[in-house]
Order: C-alpha cells, then sequence, then structure tokens
C-alpha cells in the first residue's frame, strides 16, 4: 500500500516513475546564495533536494531556512533534514511545526553522527529520541495530529517522512531489521547512504525483499568531486568499498590531465552505475549526492540515459 | 561498583597549597578496591606531597592519612572523623563524588576537596586488569530485553532502536572503532538465543521522569518498587 502524497516526490513514487533526488549542504556561513544556486541547478533533473542538517556533526547553519527557500526562491521541493543529536523532543516538536508552517513537505528523520566525530566535539550529545523514535513521533503528529505527549496540535503538519539505511552495513541483517522497524512505525520512504558498484545495490535490495519489506527506496551515489576525496573515503570511512576498477580509472584520468578527465570518468563511471542499478534491481529512483559540484548530476543522469524526473 | 581516578598531582597541589594541616581520607570501597583511594594510596600521596613541598622548598604541610570503611554512609564517616576533623583546615577525599559530599556534609567548616575524578559505574575484569563502564543508574533497567547488555551505557548514543549506522563489523566509529557495538552484542545475543523478536520491538522513547535529579529512595518504603505501579 503507498503512503499518502503530501508533496511532489511521494506523488511521483506513487505514480511509479522512477525519481532522482539531490543534497545540498548549508554550511558554517550566513550566505544563502550558493545553496539556492545549487537547487537552481538541480531543479530540472530532480523531483526534491535534501537539505543536510550538521552533516557529520560539523555546526553549519540550520537546515529549515535553506530547505524553505529553495522551495520559494528556486522552486525545488526540500527533503528537511532532521537529526536528533542536537534537539531533544521539545526542539524536535518546535521545528517540526516551524517546518509545516513553512510548506516543507518531507521530512528525512535521522539519528546523525555523534558529536565526537564533528568539528565542535566537546558538545553535548542529546539523542533524547532516536531515529525510530522520531519517525514514531512524526507519524503521531501528522497522522493523529498529536504530539509525543497525546497533546493536541492545531492544524498539524502534514509531510511524508523518510529515513536513512545503510546499504554496506557490515553485518547487514541488524541494519535491516532496522529499517523494517522504522516502516512498521510509518516511514513512507528510504534514501540510502551511497554504493559503488550495481552489486552493492543488487546485495542490499536482494535483502529488502527477503524482509518483505515494500517502502519506495532511493539508493545513494556519490560522485567523487577529487581524487583527493576518494582516497580518504576509501581510507577513513569504514563501509565505503569502492571497487578497485573506479579507483584505477579516477586515478588514471587525474594523472592524465587533472580535474576536467576527473569528472569525466566520474560522468562515466556514475551514469553506468545508476542505468545497471535500474535495470537489475526495483528501487524507486536514486538519491545523489554531489556536495559542491552539482552540475554534474545532470550529466551523470543524461549519461545514465534517463530522461530526468521532471522531464 | 564506582570506578574513580586520581586527580593529577599538580592539579591536587594547586587545590591543596593553602591548607597548613590537612587530612587525607581514604575510602576502603569501591576507591580501594581500583587502587585509587585506599588506605594505602592516602599514604602514598602524603608522601608525595610532602616531597613536593620539600623539592620546592616550600613550608611544609602537616598532612595525616586515614581511611574510611565507606565514605558513602554518613553515620560511618561520622564517626570515624570525629577524633580529626577539629585539628585540620583542610580534607583531602580519595572517594568518590558520593564520599566527597558525604565528608563535607559532616564537616560543615572545613573544606573538603576532591583528590580524585569519580569516572562510571563499572565490572572489574582482572584478566585484563580493566574496568569497564556498564551502568548508567538511569533508574529504568530494560537489560530483560537486550540480552543482559546495557544500550543506554555501552551505545555511544544510549539508542533504545539501534544499531546506527556508525558500526561496522561490530565496532563503533565513536572513540576510533575499539569499542565494540552495543546493538551488534545485542543483536548478536537475541539471535542466538532465539530472540530476535524482541531486538526488531520498537522501544517508545523513555521518560526521563525517573531519573530527573536528584533522586532518593528508601529501604522501607515504596520507592523502591516500580514506579508505574
Amino acid at each position: 500500500m503507498s503512503s499518502e502524497a503530501y508533496g511532489e516526490l511521494m506523488k511521483q513514487i506513487n505514480q511509479g516513475r522512477f525519481v532522482f533526488t539531490g543534497e545540498l549542504e548549508p554550511v558554517k556561513t550566513t550566505n544563502l546564495e550558493e545553496v539556492i544556486e545549487g537547487a537552481r541547478t538541480l531543479k530540472d533533473h530532480v523531483v526534491a533536494v535534501n537539505i543536510t542538517d550538521n552533516p557529520t556533526a560539523f555546526g553549519y547553519m540550520n537546515a529549515l531556512v535553506p530547505s524553505y527557500l529553495i522551495q520559494r526562491e528556486a522552486g525545488v521541493e526540500a527533503v528537511y533534514q532532521m537529526t536528533t543529536r542536537d534537539r531533544n523532543r521539545l526542539a524536535l516538536i518546535s521545528d517540526v511545526l516551524a517546518a509545516g508552517a513553512l510548506g516543507i513537505k518531507n521530512i528525512l528523520a535521522l539519528t546523525g553522527d555523534h558529536t565526537t566525530v564533528g568539528d565542535t566535539p566537546q558538545a553535548k550529545p542529546v539523542f533524547d529520541l532516536d531515529s525510530a523514535g522520531f519517525v514514531y513521533m512524526l507519524k503521531k503528529m501528522v497522522d493523529e495530529g498529536l504530539d509525543l505527549n497525546n497533546n493536541k496540535i492545531e492544524e498539524p503538519p502534514k509531510f511524508n517522512i523518510g529515513i536513512a539505511a545503510a546499504p554496506n552495513a557490515n553485518p547487514l541483517e541488524p541494519e535491516i531489521l532496522k529499517i523494517e522497524r522504522k516502516v512498521k512505525l510509518g516511514a513512507d520512504f528510504i534514501q540510502t547512504q551511497c554504493v559503488y558498484s550495481v552489486e552493492q545495490a543488487e546485495n542490499f535490495m536482494e535483502a529488502i525483499e527477503t524482509y518483505s519489506i515494500k517502502t519506495p527506496i532511493l539508493i545513494g551515489v556519490a560522485p567523487f568531486k577529487s581524487i583527493g576525496m576518494m582516497e580518504w573515503m576509501v581510507k577513513f570511512v569504514p563501509g565505503i568499498k569502492v571497487p578497485k576498477e573506479i579507483q584505477d580509472v579516477l586515478r588514471k584520468a587525474k594523472k592524465a590531465g587533472g580535474k576536467e578527465p576527473v569528472y569525466e570518468a566520474n560522468t562515466e563511471i556514475f551514469g553506468e552505475l545508476l542505468k545497471g542499478i535500474r535495470k537489475s534491481t526495483k528501487v524507486a529512483g536514486i538519491h545523489t549526492m554531489a556536495i559542491g559540484f552539482e552540475w554534474i548530476v545532470p550529466k551523470i543522469i543524461e549519461r545514465a540515459g534517463f530522461r530526468t524526473s521532471k522531464g | 561498583m564506582i570506578i574513580v581516578k586520581q586527580k593529577h598531582l599538580s592539579k591536587i597541589l594547586e587545590m591543596t597549597k593553602d591548607f597548613k594541616k590537612l587530612l587525607i581520607v581514604g575510602c576502603d570501597g569501591c576507591a580501594s578496591v581500583v587502587q585509587v583511594g585506599g588506605e594505602r594510596q592516602a599514604k602514598i600521596l602524603k608522601s608525595l606531597l610532602e616531597m613536593e613541598k620539600k623539592m620546592k622548598g616550600e613550608e611544609p604541610t602537616a598532612i595525616k592519612a586515614i581511611s574510611i570503611l565507606r565514605q558513602c554512609d554518613r553515620q560511618i564517616s561520622a564517626t570515624a572523623l570525629k577524633p580529626w576533623m577539629e585539628d585540620y583546615d583542610g580534607i583531602l577525599c580519595l572517594g568518590c563524588g558520593v564520599g566527597v559530599q558525604t565528608l563535607a556534609e559532616i564537616c560543615e567548616s572545613t573544606p573538603v576537596i576532591p583528590g580524585t575524578d569519580t569516572k562510571f559505574l563499572g565490572m572489574h575484569d582482572t584478566k585484563s586488569d580493566k574496568f569497564y563502564e556498564m551502568c548508567s543508574a538511569c533508574g529504568d533497567c530494560l537489560l530483560f530485553e537486550t540480552g543482559g547488555i546495557c544500550p543506554i551505557t555501552r551505545c555511544a548514543k544510549s539508542l533504545l532502536n539501534g544499531p546506527c549506522g556508525g558500526q561496522t563489523e561490530g565496532k563503533c566509529e565513536v572513540g576510533g572503532w575499539k569499542n565494540d557495538c552495543a546493538w551488534i552484542l545485542i543483536y548478536n545475543r537475541l539471535k542466538e538465543r532465539g530472540r530476535l523478536d524482541l531486538f526488531t520491538k520498537f522501544r517508545a522513547p523513555r521518560d526521563y521522569r525517573v531519573s530527573e535529579h536528584p533522586r532518593e529512595a528508601s529501604i522501607d518504603s515504596d520507592e523502591g518498587k516500580s514506579s508505574n505501579e
């Protein structure tokens, strides 16, 4: 059974269209132009854009303001990411109500990376709720018009609720069981962390099907802005498996002549990856993460041979 | 037991520098078991402080080291301190934070200085000779459904519905992939017991009123029973 659609993202998913979403990161700045510009770049190619909430526990601009502004200024639907790391349930309720008032249609409910991995590791971590508890709270607010403590909300907000998943989790079963738990609580869609091979997507989707999870899944794909970024991820981000062939092609491109060949190689590699995932899995779409070089997303989508979401 | 760690000597010297007569009070309870704040350590600390003063050519402090059976017992502590408390202008406590405050309540007019930092409630593994944090005294124990492994304490995020994406191969990213992910431990144990139903169940957000500070309990009243009754 498909979820009621409150925005364009869920509407298109329900219609069975293969969707793309993008991602933008408001950083440590008061400048909003960059994020709005990024949204404009993505506008005709994705159905919605995620706005990150203090990603990897770096203290950045509040995600709600850009979520609102990309809708108003760039005309792109936002997926407002919210973590439970920095807010207790009172603060979550406040921000959720504010998001509803501002016309946000999607919330991605996350626990969030631990404070100690970020740029302000001395901070007191909150984690009053975890992502499952947050989904539970959101569902109650949307469907029943009640907050966590059963207090009535005047004009309750209407959102579709997204959750994250880690397709490369090892071991995988507890991750799948956790997804199942949140699906039962009312998650409408799932956006995953990045995969780097069709096989990784296939294995994950196979596990998902074993547990009869029907919630639409957008597989995460993240091209490499630079070789340095790739090397860093391979070295320091456990669970990220970048196939050797991809690493070799990108390194070779870098040697051949710097940035442009690397971008070209990215377009080729990730275009093929998208095509492969579409062909051999039953995913609902792709979540693209190309922070700081959003312009590559349309190129990758085109290379994969798709008409874009809004096409 | 309560795990304490002695503060750095320079810090202790700084905190006690104005006292002419200092009473070091160890505790024969937890602090003694962890070999930080027992009688023996109180005596060693006395020698170290005296030596430091001597080496620096400072006026010596008159120091006496004693220890108390259990500093956290107000009556035991009061009895043990009675012969000494009038004679000293400062007390250096080597017990836990409870001990420091118990002594401070008894010796109202004498400053009581903490000589240790109270770290956590832990298990002693004599094989590795390490102490591991096991309980946060959250006031609402859920160990019956998590395979006897506490996610409130042993998960860095205290998740009720883990694991999160910060684990790989059963290790937690917090602390640099050294610590076990509590939720993978829980998953493995419950799976072994054929009780994955307990793993998959949703645990609703906790009611933090049960751990509202300051808490109190009494032995004879209903306080010890479930607050849900």
